[in-house]
Formats: C-alpha cells, sequence, structure tokens
C-alpha cells in the first residue's frame, strides 16, 4: 500500500507542466471563470481611472472657481 | 515624466491587447487545463502590488521622519493601488480556486494572510480620508507595518502547510516551462507600466489638492 502511494505521488509533477499527451476534458467548465477573471480586471481597472479623473476634473473645477472668486473681489 | 507619458501609455495599452491574445494562444497545463491561464494576471497582479506596496513603505518611512510632503503624495498613491490590485488578486484567485481546489474560498494561510495585508492598505485609506487632521502621520506609519507585512505574505506558502502552490513553482517554471515563463514575464512587465502609469496620475491629483489647499490658504490671507 505504502509503495502504491509512492508511486502516485512521484507521478504527480512538481510546480506547472505542458501537456504533453493528447486532448483532456475539462470536469468543471473553466471558460468562464478565466473570462470572468479577465472582465473584472478590465471593469476594475477602467472604473479606477475613471475616479481619478472625475477628481482631477472635481479639483480643476474648484481651483477654476477659487480663481474667479479673487478675480471678482479685486 | 510628463513627456514620456504618452508613449509609455501607448506601449502599456498596445501590452495590454497583447497580453490576452498570448495567454489565448499558450498551451494547457497538464493538470489545471484551461483554468490555469487565470495564472498570467494572477501572478502579474501580485508583482504590481508588491512594488505598489515597497514605494508606499519607502514613501511613508520618508514622509514620517523627513516631513517629505511629495513623500506623502507617493505613500497614499501607491496605497490606492494596493488595494485596487489586491482587489483583483483575490477575486481572481478565487475563481481559479473554484477549479483547482473545487471551492470559491479557502482560509489557508497565503490567502487569509493576502486578504489581511489588503485590508491594511484599506485601513490605511480610511484613516486618510476620515481621521481629520493629523490622520497623514498615523497612516504613514500603517504604511510601514502594512510593507513590512508583505514578506511574510510571500513567505506563508513555505512555512505553512498550505494548498496554495509554494513559491518554488515561479522558481522552476522557467526552465520547465519556458513559453509559460516568458508570458507571465511580459504580463508582469505590462503590470509595472501600468502601476507607473496610474501612480503618476494619481500623484498629480495630489499634487493639485495640495496647490488647491495652498490657494485657499492664500485667498484667506
Amino acid at each position: 500500500m505504502t509503495g502504491f502511494l509512492v508511486a502516485v505521488l512521484q507521478q504527480i509533477p512538481e510546480g506547472f507542466a505542458p501537456v504533453t499527451g493528447g486532448p483532456q476534458v475539462e470536469q468543471i467548465p473553466a471558460g468562464p471563470l478565466v473570462v470572468a477573471s479577465y472582465a473584472f480586471f478590465l471593469l476594475l481597472m477602467v472604473f479606477y481611472l475613471w475616479t481619478i479623473w472625475r477628481r482631477i476634473g472635481k479639483v480643476e473645477t474648484e481651483m477654476r472657481a477659487l480663481e474667479h472668486r479673487q478675480g471678482e473681489k479685486r | 515624466m510628463k513627456k514620456l507619458f504618452v508613449p509609455l501609455a501607448v506601449a502599456t495599452a498596445a501590452m495590454f491587447a497583447a497580453a490576452p491574445i498570448a495567454i489565448a494562444k499558450a498551451d494547457y497545463e497538464s493538470t489545471m487545463l484551461l483554468v490555469q491561464k487565470i495564472f498570467y494576471f494572477h501572478f502579474a497582479t501580485w508583482m504590481a502590488m508588491t512594488l505598489a506596496i515597497a514605494i508606499c513603505g519607502v514613501a511613508s518611512v520618508v514622509y514620517l521622519f523627513a516631513g517629505s510632503k511629495i513623500a506623502d503624495w507617493y505613500a497614499v498613491a501607491s496605497a490606492e493601488l494596493v488595494v485596487v490590485f489586491g482587489l483583483f488578486g483575490l477575486f481572481s484567485g478565487s475563481l481559479w480556486g473554484r477549479k483547482a481546489w473545487g471551492v470559491w474560498w479557502q482560509w489557508d494561510a497565503r490567502v487569509t494572510m493576502a486578504t489581511m495585508l489588503v485590508l491594511v492598505f484599506l485601513g490605511y485609506l480610511m484613516v486618510r480620508k476620515y481621521g481629520g487632521p493629523g490622520s497623514e502621520k498615523l497612516a504613514a506609519a500603517m504604511g510601514i507595518f502594512g510593507a513590512a507585512t508583505a514578506p511574510f505574505v510571500y513567505k506563508s506558502v513555505d512555512w505553512w502547510r498550505t494548498i496554495h502552490p509554494q513559491t518554488t513553482v515561479m522558481k522552476t517554471l522557467g526552465e520547465k516551462w519556458p513559453g509559460a515563463w516568458y508570458l507571465v514575464l511580459f504580463c508582469s512587465a505590462a503590470f509595472v507600466l501600468l502601476t507607473v502609469l496610474v501612480l503618476t496620475a494619481r500623484v498629480h491629483l495630489e499634487a493639485m489638492r495640495s496647490r488647491l489647499d495652498d490657494m485657499y490658504l492664500a485667498a484667506e490671507d
């Protein structure tokens, strides 16, 4: 029994190893998981960049308003 | 940096456009098959996050002990990036785990510690937003301790019994599977460029906010 377990464990590759034989069958569909992962990254980055752009816009608007008020005082 | 920003942005966009095509064309891994393709952005995002953590840690030290305002801008900008990349890293890891481990979430050492690390930097941002006057210094201390935690997160897979792949996976990848190694290097380079660009834009925002504060002070005088 121990010999069998050792033989099984020796067959498991250490780290990543590319497929060398024929096509293998997926048991849980991986496609939606992979697509969801990359789509989430895209959406997250677009949203984050949009928040930076919006915050820069807000500060610029506030700066212009302040300059305008200062100009009116003079 | 202003002159370099546009060419770098174009190069980064091209790299992010090419990466999914290269990932789609890459060979399947022998045991995980298609789902292993999450690895290319998953690993790269942790690399970018590590860079952001290092910047936040160093900038926090400089701000705390030298009082540099610019260092503080870099610290807050990079802390925000740590949270953004950390969220993606945890999310993509969860999707990968669903297939590879059979569960959406596993409280193993690496996953739990990475979550805590993201929470530390989320705490940093909350202290900055709601902490009131003087919160910058408190946040800087959090940034330093957050950065000090990062090596423990990295080594967690070697020190504790965990189902997450060990650090040896990356050390042997170049030798065992050069195609995947070059692709993950390419994705990591794209993420590092993205980090530099977003950090530049975010620091620009902090600089503008500082200028606005100065304008308000000048208007009051």
